[in-house]
């Protein structure tokens, strides 16, 4: 009787210990400054639900056929490209072809973009033999509701197309048609008819909706109000995704927090600063922004950090694909925000892949692939001592 | 409504015409009259029954339920009560030769319900025995002994019900049977039933996924491709040193073809496993593992996210560390248990980089169960597992308590 007694102590103890142990026992939370996921602080409560049913259509919806998918893709969930809402793998590299002249469609059957996946029974997209393309890498999502929310005017300051300041940097919009369903705000400024497009990698899309909806369609093979048109048959088909899961998944991305920089005050991490900054770096991937009023009070006068114009700028003929988009030359490339470099590994399988096709495999790779109006930076890069090389990589990372 | 008649009917089945309240009545017996000489294949049989008076019917079933404290990444869902499934079973010696067996699972409290086996079995010799119904294909040990109150753990080993679809029934007929000579036992089994389908290859878990089969019970009415699914196994057991199995599960999953047109080349599926346990007579120590192999021909053209390559599997090592009567239980046992689990849903290396596609998973489960009889079981987890994406990007690390009872009743 005395061990059965003993063993219901031991039994009891160790129950209480479990469960007044629980929260010791869960896994830690990551650094929310580890993390490229979560919401922008000061969301309401109804802002957090929908933000929650956009995180659910973005990384948890899967198509597949009964749903919708293809039948020719690319993708088949929003998250299969940008795991944790980061940088896409080379594995997840969609093509875009079509165009090798300013606002000038080839008319090629399929693009602009190639489906190169099927569903069981049909036969992908293949790019004939010599069509010049560009393959994009999927970019990080985060922040970009502060991208969006900037004015065109806040943009069009850091334009300057004719080089009048003659740094050998000139910046310019990329004035895209947009989508009979965009709705101007009063931030966007047309010039006739057209609009400057803000996302991807040449700057081609307009809004987050214009984006969202596009990858759906490109990238899914799924079909909305928005874009119709199945990509496989060109034809007009019924809604395959609701108004509803695009608004909430527009919202998400809208909504998303910006990367948060690591160890600023660190002495190599400021040095790097500098470095970045003496390069012209920053002349480019302009630091510091400040959005204006929103319909998104988390959004309204924030500072944040970027590290881009929203620009394209003349890269250089090594990096000039022979393909564009919009009225972007075909060695024209968007500045590409540099938030959350450092956390690209966590979402790339724990590489670097660079550039807008991941042809860079390092940081200092992807520097030296600068060319064009990023010549000088390049050139004075070779320049540094190692010191200065290892801080200015060292800031990259903590971004 | 069709739940409601269903449960009804067991029930009405179960407890005869002449119902008993008193439980001096029932007796318990087991159908299988070779238990001493049980293998894994005989587990639908190595369970305990009930008869009331003189029927040829029995009746049985097991409950589980628990209580958990998981968090994945410092995000929890804080304390959760489950009952996992609540099972029935129906048998009948109808003669000698003659016996049928239904097991009848309910999930979700009811919203889900499941006859994972409902065959009949004609024996001509042990080893010629004659199965058709609703069967569970003997592929690896678990999908056939998957009882709650036989394991010391709270949950089903990932590899056998996330890779491998246990509990995986089908519609279908086969032979099986097996011989003991001195210590040395042989057995049998082979099938052809209704298999797969499409749903493999596309489904909402984003990944190569046997189980999303388990979603089409129109298996049960009529085969996706015309195409049946053979599964087979050999097994040996020696009494002194334990029993290893292999199985092969395999055939052609898609439909290629659906009224006389074709829709997509044939795709074939093969699985093949190896089970085995034993117990350590000089510590008294069990060990209980299984590991399984899947292939899939997936189309070249679908993505890499939809892996041909999976494996997996699990070992338990289970010390009883007092055995002895407490508290009025005569046979009580008190166990140390462990578990050491592994999935790849996705072995192979990705075409652009030559780098290693991951989505795996690992777990260990420490331990500790408390029979106060054989047919019941209490128990006591702490689960510690990670699991990485396809691209092999840190891994969520998922932790947590269970504690938990399972019974036979």
């Amino acid at each position: 009787m005395n061990t059965l007694i003993t063993w219901i102590k031991w039994i009891g103890f160790l129950g209480f210990m479990f469960v007044m142990g629980c929260d010791i026992i869960v896994p830690e939370e990551p650094a929310d400054e580890d993390l490229l996921d979560g919401p922008l602080s000061g969301l309401s409560y109804e802002e957090q639900l929908q933000f929650l049913k956009g995180d659910i259509a973005f990384n948890d919806d899967v198509f597949t056929p009964e749903t919708g998918l293809g039948p020719i893709f690319v993708a088949t969930s929003c998250g299969s490209c940008h795991p944790g809402d980061g940088k896409g793998h080379p594995s997840t590299t969609l093509t875009r072809f079509g165009q090798t002249e300013p606002n000038t469609s080839l008319g090629l059957p399929g693009a602009p973009q190639l489906q190169n996946r099927a569903i069981p029974g049909y036969q992908p997209e293949k790019l004939p033999e010599g069509t010049p393309h560009m393959k994009f890498t999927p970019p990080a999502v985060t922040g970009l509701g502060l991208l969006a929310a900037l004015t065109d005017a806040q943009i069009l300051e850091n334009a300057d197309p004719n080089d009048e300041d003659g740094d050998g940097i000139s910046g310019v919009p990329n004035y895209i048609t947009p989508p009979d369903y965009f709705i101007p705000q009063w931030y966007h400024q047309s010039q006739n008819g057209k609009y400057i497009g803000r996302f991807g990698k040449k700057a081609a899309a307009v809004d987050l909706l214009h984006q969202t909806t596009t990858a759906y369609n490109q990238d899914i093979g799924i079909t909305s109000t928005f874009e119709p048109k199945d990509v496989y048959s060109d034809l007009t088909i019924d809604p395959e995704v609701s108004d509803q899961t695009v608004r909430d998944v527009v919202f998400y991305l809208r909504t998303l927090k910006a990367p948060i920089q690591r160890k600023p005050a660190d002495p190599d991490i400021m040095h790097g600063r500098e470095v970045f900054n003496t390069l012209q770096c920053s002349s480019c991937h302009i630091p510091k922004w400040t959005t204006p009023e929103s319909d998104i009070a988390a959004l309204s006068n924030k500072t944040f950090y970027p590290y881009t114009d929203l620009l394209l700028h003349d890269m250089g003929p090594g990096l000039d694909d022979g393909a564009t988009e919009g009225s972007a030359e075909t060695y024209e490339w968007r500045t590409p925000p540099l938030w959350g470099l450092g956390l690209s590994p966590d979402s790339q399988g724990g590489k670097y892949f660079l550039m807008h096709d991941s042809r860079a495999e390092s940081i200092e790779e992807a520097i030296l692939m600068h060319g064009g109006e990023a010549q000088y930076s390049h050139e004075q890069f070779q320049l540094l001592s190692s010191e200065e090389k290892e801080a200015l990589i060292k800031f990259l990372e903590s971004l | 409504m069709k739940k409601t008649i269903l449960l009804f009917l067991i029930l009405a089945c179960a407890i005869n015409a002449n119902a008993q309240i008193d439980s001096t009545l029932f007796k318990d017996t087991r159908i299988d009259t070779v238990s001493a000489n049980a293998m894994n294949m005989d587990a639908v049989y190595e369970r305990p029954f009930y008869q009331t008076g003189t029927s040829h019917v029995s009746v049985g079933g097991y409950i589980e339920a628990d209580y958990q404290y998981m968090g994945e990444d410092g995000i929890t869902e804080g304390h959760t009560f489950r009952i996992p499934r609540f099972t029935l079973f129906v048998g009948s010696s109808i003669h000698p030769k003659i016996r049928f067996l239904s097991e009848t699972e309910f999930e979700e409290g009811g919203g889900k319900i499941a006859i994972e086996f409902a065959a009949l079995d004609v024996s001509v010799i042990p080893m010629l025995n004659f199965r058709g119904g609703i069967i569970m294909n003997p592929i690896g040990a678990f999908n056939q002994n998957h009882d709650g109150p036989k394991w010391e753990f709270i949950d089903r080993p990932i590899a056998m019900t996330e890779m491998l679809p246990a509990t995986w029934s089908n519609v279908g007929f086969g032979l099986y049977g097996k011989r003991f000579v001195n210590n040395w036992g042989f057995g049998y089994e082979i099938y052809l039933t209704n298999g797969f389908n499409n749903s493999i290859i596309a489904n909402g878990e984003n990944r190569t996924f046997l189980p999303a089969a388990k979603e089409n019970t129109e298996r049960f009415e009529e085969s996706n491709n015309g195409m049946p699914l053979i599964t087979g196994k050999l097994a040996v057991k020696n009494q002194n040193i334990g029993e290893i199995g292999v199985s092969y599960m395999g055939g052609i999953y898609n439909t290629f073809e659906d009224d006389g047109l074709f829709l997509d080349e044939k795709r074939r599926l093969d699985v093949y496993a190896v089970d085995f346990n034993t117990s350590l007579d000089i510590t008294g120590t069990y060990i209980t593992g299984e590991w399984a192999w899947v292939r899939v021909d997936v189309p070249e053209t679908y993505g890499q996210q939809f892996g041909n390559r999976q494996q997996g599997g699990f070992v338990d090592i289970v010390q009883p560390v007092l055995k002895r009567p407490l508290a009025g239980f005569e046979n009580a046992v008190l166990n140390l248990a462990f578990r050491l689990e592994y999935v790849d849903w996705n072995v192979g290396t990705f075409r652009e980089t030559g780098g290693n596609i991951s989505d795996d998973l690992w777990a260990i489960i420490p331990g500790v169960s408390f029979r106060p009889s054989a047919q019941t079981v209490l128990r006591l987890n702490y689960r510690y597992m990670q699991q990485q994406d396809i691209l092999g990007n840190p891994p969520a690390k998922i932790a947590g308590i269970q504690i938990g009872f399972s019974s036979y009743f």
